[in-house]
């Protein structure tokens, strides 16, 4: 940090205690409900879901070989296929959000070009491994559900449209493919991979099962013994790393598993702690009346669904906070369609990736896809907000 | 020797300077290393994803971080090449 940004965060700190007015019950209300939602957080979501899901984001980083799902993305790739592998790829590729905007930016230069490209820089945030799991496990399943769902289905059809509108005109110069990098490492046989995936994956799912009605028998057995399960399944799982894993691979899973929490878990935090202190845990209020909340967002009008669409657009969301930022306004009155619609803007596009957009794809061709994405929001917004009343 | 690490600034990109880094002062050799953080300059390198290493204008490795090991055997391939 150079010596003028060390004085300029202690300029604000400065005139953050001198001004802020910590004697006001409101102000000291907001300043509990942040620290409260944070401990919700610490309590409730970081060792049973958080940890066990950075584990298997750094495991993706680590043991899925990215160039391997790339080739279906070369100029000469069949498109049915560019278009599918585009749309559920994020889950894979986009565990940090700065892997979206390059591979972007390589799709479209180098690769299949607009329509696959465009549909990858949509769906790779929203669908990120970590994002869908915290989503499911704070917002709800069903939002969760919702969100997969709308991004990779949008995403089609916004790289559809883009491929459509832009056909005819030039791409510049010819897109050349990437290079090949020979990778020495050993691979691994692929049904081996895919189990330890499963296993990670079960035992997540097994560990966070939700208690439900004693009359879903099914459902409230498993409830009963998950921990049993989960138990026995990490059991399998420490048997796999033993006889199937080299100790330095182990140890370049752990180093990336860590370098994602290290890059997250402080983002995170501090979205929490602002979320709390402006909207407050839900069933609470924060600094900003959940009243101005539900009059812009609450319900399922047009106008409502449009702004979370636009507001979520602009807007710059480090890596999961939309997560707790979004919990806030739904505990404030925000209805279940404007949460979708801020959803499927929001990490797709923020002020800053609307700029390396533009600089990549030039400025109409920019507008145009910020335009489908948040005209398609707000239309996905109406539809959920429908069904889910 | 040129060494280039391609990224736009994530702890992964950091940690394979850091690693790169390491693998010099361990075969004690002196090299050029400079950072490309900007989207056109990465792209100019046609990698299937960040972080890349290249090293005299050789890309050696993307989209993974590679052990300092597999680093360390890189530079000796290109130890006495005259850099592009």
């Amino acid at each position: 940090m150079s010596e003028k940004k060390i004085f300029v965060v202690l300029l604000a700190a400065f005139l953050a205690a001198y001004f802020v007015p910590f004697a006001d019950p409101a102000v000291q209300n907001a300043i509990a409900e942040a620290l409260l939602l944070l401990q919700d957080y610490a309590r409730q979501h970081v060792i049973l879901c958080l940890i066990p899901a950075f584990f298997i984001a750094g495991a993706i980083s680590v043991f899925v070989s990215q160039a391997s799902v790339i080739k279906y993305f070369g100029p000469q790739a069949r498109k049915l296929l560019a278009y599918s592998v585009a749309s559920v790829s994020g889950s894979i590729l986009a565990v940090c959000s700065c892997t979206v905007l390059p591979l972007f930016a390589g799709i479209y230069t180098r690769g299949a070009g607009i329509g696959p490209a465009t549909a990858f820089l949509y769906s790779g945030p929203a669908i990120n491994v970590l994002a869908i799991i915290l989503t499911a496990k704070v917002l709800g399943i069903r939002l969760g559900v919702a969100r997969a769902v709308g991004a990779v289905a949008f995403s089609v059809i916004i790289g559809l449209l883009m491929h459509l509108i832009f056909r005819r005109a030039p791409q510049g110069a010819a897109a050349q493919g990437f290079v090949a990098v020979p990778d020495a490492r050993g691979e691994r046989p692929l049904a081996k991979t895919a189990a330890y995936f499963g296993v990670m994956v079960a035992i997540l799912v097994a560990i966070n099962w939700g208690k439900s009605d004693p009359s879903l028998a099914l459902w409230y057995f498993i409830y009963r013994v998950k921990w049993l399960i989960g138990g026995v399944l990490a059991l399998v799982l420490a048997w796999m790393l033993v006889r199937w894993f080299r100790k330095d691979e182990l140890r370049d899973w752990t180093l990336s598993t860590w370098i994602f929490a290290k890059q997250i878990f402080p983002l995170l935090f501090a979205g929490v702690l602002i979320s709390g202190f402006l909207l407050g845990r839900p069933g609470h209020e924060g600094i900003i009346p959940g009243r101005w909340v539900e009059r812009l967002v609450g319900g399922n009008s047009l106008g409502a669904n449009l702004f979370a669409s636009v507001a979520g657009a602009l807007m710059y969301f480090a890596t999961l906070t939309e997560v707790p930022i979004l919990q806030g306004l739904l505990g404030s009155g925000m209805g279940q369609g404007p949460a979708l619609a801020l959803l499927l803007a929001g990490p797709a596009l923020s002020l800053p990736s609307m700029l390396v957009i533009r600089q990549v794809m030039g400025t109409g061709r920019a507008l145009t896809y910020i335009a489908l994405v948040v005209v398609m929001s707000t239309i996905a917004g109406m539809i959920f907000g429908r069904i889910a009343a | 020797m040129e060494i280039r690490v391609l990224g736009p600034g994530c702890a992964r990109c950091h940690e394979v300077e850091k690693r790169t880094l390491n693998a010099l002062a361990q075969l004690d050799v002196a090299a050029d290393v400079r950072k490309v953080t900007d989207f056109k300059g990465i792209m100019t390198y046609g990698i299937p994803g960040t972080p890349g290493l290249v090293i005299n204008g050789k890309v050696k490795c993307a989209a993974r971080i590679p052990s300092v090991e597999e680093i360390k055997r890189w530079i000796g391939e290109e130890i006495g090449k005259p850099s592009d």
